[in-house]
């Protein structure tokens, strides 16, 4: 027997990140914008996609969404009532959806004759972190409710993520929360990070994060491989 | 907590290099774990015992190699490593931290083998 030391250097999350490459392909080919929403349980992604949805759909934008949870199809449920297509994906205790979950349900859907396809993440601010999906766009959520100095206390899912959105704005004066401070932790987190701030439910804010949602899928289509054509 | 996942996905990786080296045992994991990864290494630990048994892993010992936070300082022009993870800005200068150089890392860097 000799005993000997070898090189591997193989990345832990080698498949998933290959199988999210080739989904952000299939995405870029069928011209789809993909946006993965990362929270806490509880913190306002069903609320504010459901809102979304509805509004993105009434304006003429073709929109679908898969919607990750450990069980039940509840918020799929929800989801639809905003009358576009909806699947739910039930992770049966897994804490997050990984690229495999998001290919095995894009089934017989047309993605080139939608505008955005919108991921809901499970509830977790740990573990979705790690787990490249594809997306063109990560948001990242934060309530009212949690605490100014979440993003401090989960800095690998407010780094990865491009935007974040603080939700449920109504409640901010009950919470005594503390805008400045919030604000503050993300950009500590990741500097010159794009803060909106929305109430799904009172409606405040909504306009600016579809505005922003638009811009930010027109740029990339102008920079996606094959160019602006619509 | 996605550590018994991770774990698995460690212990097929080992098996299938430690199977091509014709290894007939490993003795060591040698993981390279970034500080921004998103993963505790007690927790990975305990997974990787579990995630091990009944596979040529069996008994192997993962070393964990922890890979400092290192970024790009557009100001000083040089690497600098952040001394926390939750406040990326140039610990020399101040100046809003550019590009993640080191510190994402979740890798199987080396397994020490016998043949």
């Amino acid at each position: 027997m000799t005993t000997r030391i070898v090189e591997v250097r193989a990345g832990v999350l080698r498949k998933n990140d290959e199988l999210a490459r080739a989904l952000r392909t299939r995405f870029e080919e069928a011209g789809v914008f993909v946006v993965n929403l990362v929270s806490s349980p509880g913190t306002g992604k069903t609320e504010l996609l459901q809102r979304t949805l509805t509004e993105l759909r009434e304006s003429g934008q073709r929109a679908a969404a898969l919607v990750g949870d450990l069980e039940t199809d509840n918020d799929a449920q929800r989801l639809a009532t905003s009358g576009v297509p909806v699947r739910q994906i039930n992770t049966h205790g897994r804490c997050h959806l990984e690229a495999e979950m998001i290919s095995q349900h894009l089934d017989s859907w047309d993605l080139a004759s939608l505008d955005y396809l919108f991921i809901e993440n499970v509830g977790n601010l740990v573990c979705p972190a790690s787990y490249d999906l594809g997306e063109a766009l990560r948001v990242a959520l934060l309530s009212v409710t949690e605490g100014e100095d979440k993003p401090l206390k989960y800095p690998t899912i407010f780094n990865s993520a491009d935007s974040a959105v603080i939700t449920k704005v109504d409640l901010a004066e009950a919470c005594e929360f503390d805008r400045e401070r919030a604000i503050a932790a993300i950009r500590s987190v990741r500097p010159g990070m794009p803060v909106l701030e929305v109430s799904a439910k009172r409606g405040t804010g909504m306009a600016a994060w579809l505005a922003d949602l638009e811009a930010r899928r027109l740029a990339w289509r102008q920079g996606r491989p094959g160019g602006a054509s619509t | 907590m996605h550590e018994l996942d991770l774990a698995r996905n460690i212990v097929e990786l080992a098996v299938e290099a430690a199977e091509r080296l014709g290894a007939a045992k490993v003795n060591v994991v040698h993981l390279k774990v970034g500080r921004l990864a998103g993963v505790d290494p007690g927790a990975l630990h305990f997974a990787f015992d579990v995630a091990t048994a009944d596979t040529l892993l069996a008994g192997a010992r993962l070393e964990v190699i922890d890979v400092p936070l290192v970024v790009w300082c557009a100001h000083c022009l040089t690497e600098v490593e952040l001394p926390q993870v939750n406040h990326f800005y140039c610990p020399a200068c101040g100046t809003a931290a550019g590009e993640i150089r080191q510190g994402r890392e979740l890798e199987v860097a080396s397994l020490e083998i016998e043949t």
